[in-house]
């Protein structure tokens, strides 16, 4: 009776892994070819295998991706890093502080601020990003850096996870003691509540700085300035060069290559923190 | 919402006595909730006013033209039109295909990936779980270009293996289905896992000594303990599915078979900034944004009856 049994334990477990590495190289050997594209020149891009080495050609093409247009890429990855981490830092501080202040103070209006958040995670950002471009063209401040970076700065689901840290990890009688001590609200905000939050704070953070690195559309409707793109705008801009010049398929791929590794390298340092943080924000 | 300044003199003593340090602290949570309240207002709730606003009007030449374009008030028209446009009707006819393949393929691997990695026999979970979450870390534009190369004839294997041609008339549906799925389905996979993690053990130990076997389990006890979690991702899959933009965007330099009015975003792009037609794109994008609040009304509905 063991035998039979303990063979399809051992079939089960077989298929069970085949089944995962199926799937783990179905999501990264795309990323493998990004990685040996990037090495090769525009002849061997055509003449060798999809995931053979050419001849290495990666520093070759990273001088040719930053001397491109005066060396308009080394603008693009400055605004990439301004825009998302700025706005990643900023935003995630906005979002703790209102979700802490719904969750834990009471102040007029406190119950519409949250439903029109939850309306706000639903409103998808594309469909605000017209709406956005009209508003800002009124105004006159369309192709500007302020025209990106503070609409993307609004994080309504960002404040949903906030809420719920504040609720599971700063107990009432830790704000209670606070105040009996005579400390102010906003003190007992940013030294007490604030750092019992942190976990979930520097999710919502690499969350939000993931999304305005990846962001595309509304720099697309708000700027025409390629010296104020992010690198996701203007790599799109040079792809859509790319059937008449076939020069630029390189500077494309290794300019993906260096928009890719800092989000790979954040995710897989920071595993720890992310995978606990959306645990948290999950039973919620 | 108005900010009210308290009155630090306290002209009337509140009716709840409130111990004395409290007294102060009126001002301050309004302090806290204002930037965000204040971002909400400026960058969501204007613009989607405005953008009402300017759905009603359109622009016309008045009497010979020589007073160049005026603003005419034109009640629905604009969202008469927009549902009236064959090419907009095209759009939702493709995003509805995409979504009706996208969605249960994408959210299916998701959750079945989640209950492997969850079993008790697996190793290296976090191996696999990492390098199926690392797709979520590839901005949409560059996740579009890495697939455009890998269906390109001559440069990408795939175009050589598969027996259609991904990037020929049919072919594009498939392969930007692909696109999103390998994109999502990692960040879904962690999201379902994460929740598989809270299922009390002692039921499943309960379960096991029943005699249930893994597959059993998982359907059993599994999938209906982690519901509520699948509701919220059905919602934000099925809203994201009809705002499909950067993926088709980024084929178009690659194929025609893409036209410019491919999805309902880029009927919105298109007429906005190639057609200048500002009230048709106003009215298009709040269509849009009006029918993603009543799917997810709709999706929401239904979850609730299921969880009763």
């Amino acid at each position: 009776m063991n035998a039979p049994r303990g063979t399809s334990r051992w079939m089960s477990k077989s298929v069970v892994h085949t089944l995962l590495l199926i799937a783990a190289l179905y999501s990264v050997l795309p990323l493998i070819w990004l990685f040996t594209s990037a090495t090769k020149n525009v002849g061997d891009f055509s003449t060798t295998g999809a995931f053979e080495l050419g001849d290495w050609n990666l520093w070759s093409n990273l001088g040719d991706l930053f001397a491109e247009e005066d060396g308009v890429f080394l603008d693009w990855v400055r605004n990439s890093l301004l825009y998302a981490g700025l706005g990643a830092v900023l935003g995630a501080l906005i979002c703790a502080a209102c979700g802490y202040a719904i969750a834990k103070l009471d102040f007029p209006g406190r119950r519409a601020l949250f439903a029109v958040t939850l309306a706000g995670v639903l409103v998808p950002t594309t469909a605000l990003a017209l709406p956005l471009y009209l508003l800002a063209s009124e105004l006159r401040i369309v192709d500007t850096f302020w025209a990106v970076f503070i609409p993307l700065l609004t994080n309504p689901f960002g404040v949903y996870l906030a809420r719920a840290y504040a609720e599971a990890a700063v107990p009432d009688e830790v704000l209670e003691a606070a105040r009996v001590d005579g400390a102010g609200e906003l003190r007992t905000f940013f030294t007490i509540a604030l750092p019992m939050m942190r976990p979930g704070v520097v999710t919502v953070l690499l969350f939000q700085f993931v999304g305005i690195w990846n962001n595309f559309f509304l720099p697309l409707v708000m700027l025409t300035d390629p010296e104020l793109f992010p690198m996701t705008l203007g790599l799109f801009q040079w792809s859509s060069r790319v059937s008449q010049f076939p020069q630029y398929s390189p500077l494309v791929i290794t300019g993906s290559l260096l928009a890719v590794v800092p989000l790979v390298i954040a995710f897989i340092v920071l595993q720890r923190q992310w995978r606990s943080g959306l645990a948290t924000g999950s039973v919620k | 919402m108005t900010i009210v300044t308290p009155d630090p003199t306290g002209g009337k003593t509140q009716k709840d006595t409130a111990p004395r340090p409290r007294r102060r602290s009126r001002l301050a949570p309004l302090v806290l909730a204002a930037p965000f309240a204040l971002l909400l207002l400026c960058t969501v709730l204007v613009p989607i006013g405005y953008a009402l606003y300017l759905s009603l009007f359109t622009e016309r030449l008045s009497g010979l033209g020589f007073d160049g374009p005026h603003d005419v008030f034109v009640w629905l028209e604009n969202y008469a039109d927009v549902l009236g446009d064959a090419a907009f009707r095209e759009s939702v006819g493709n995003v509805a295909l995409y979504a009706v393949i996208h969605v249960p393929l994408m959210l299916g691997g998701a959750l079945v990936l989640a209950l492997l990695l969850d079993g008790a026999t697996v190793r290296l979970r976090q191996v696999w779980s990492l390098a199926v979450f690392l797709p979520y870390a590839v901005p949409g534009v560059i996740a579009g270009l890495i697939w455009a190369y890998l269906y390109s004839p001559n440069i990408g294997p795939l175009n050589d293996v598969l027996p259609w041609d991904p990037l020929g008339s049919n072919g594009v549906l498939p392969s930007i289905v692909n696109m999103a799925t390998w994109q999502w389905m990692g960040y879904n996979m962690i999201i379902f896992y994460t929740a598989l993690r809270t299922v009390p053990r002692d039921v499943l130990e309960a379960s096991t000594v029943d005699g249930a076997g893994p597959i059993r389990t998982a359907l059993a006890i599994k999938v209906p303990m982690i519901r509520p979690t699948m509701f919220v991702a059905l919602v934000f899959t099925v809203i994201g599915s009809l705002q499909l933009f950067t993926e088709p965007l980024v084929l178009r330099s690659f194929t025609t078979s893409v036209t410019s009015t491919w999805t309902p975003s880029l009927y919105v792009y298109e007429a906005a900034f190639i057609s200048n037609d500002y009230g048709r794109a106003a009215a298009a994008s709040l269509l849009l944004a009006l029918a993603s609040a009543l799917l997810s009304a709709l999706v929401m509905r239904l979850s609730a009856r299921r969880s009763r």
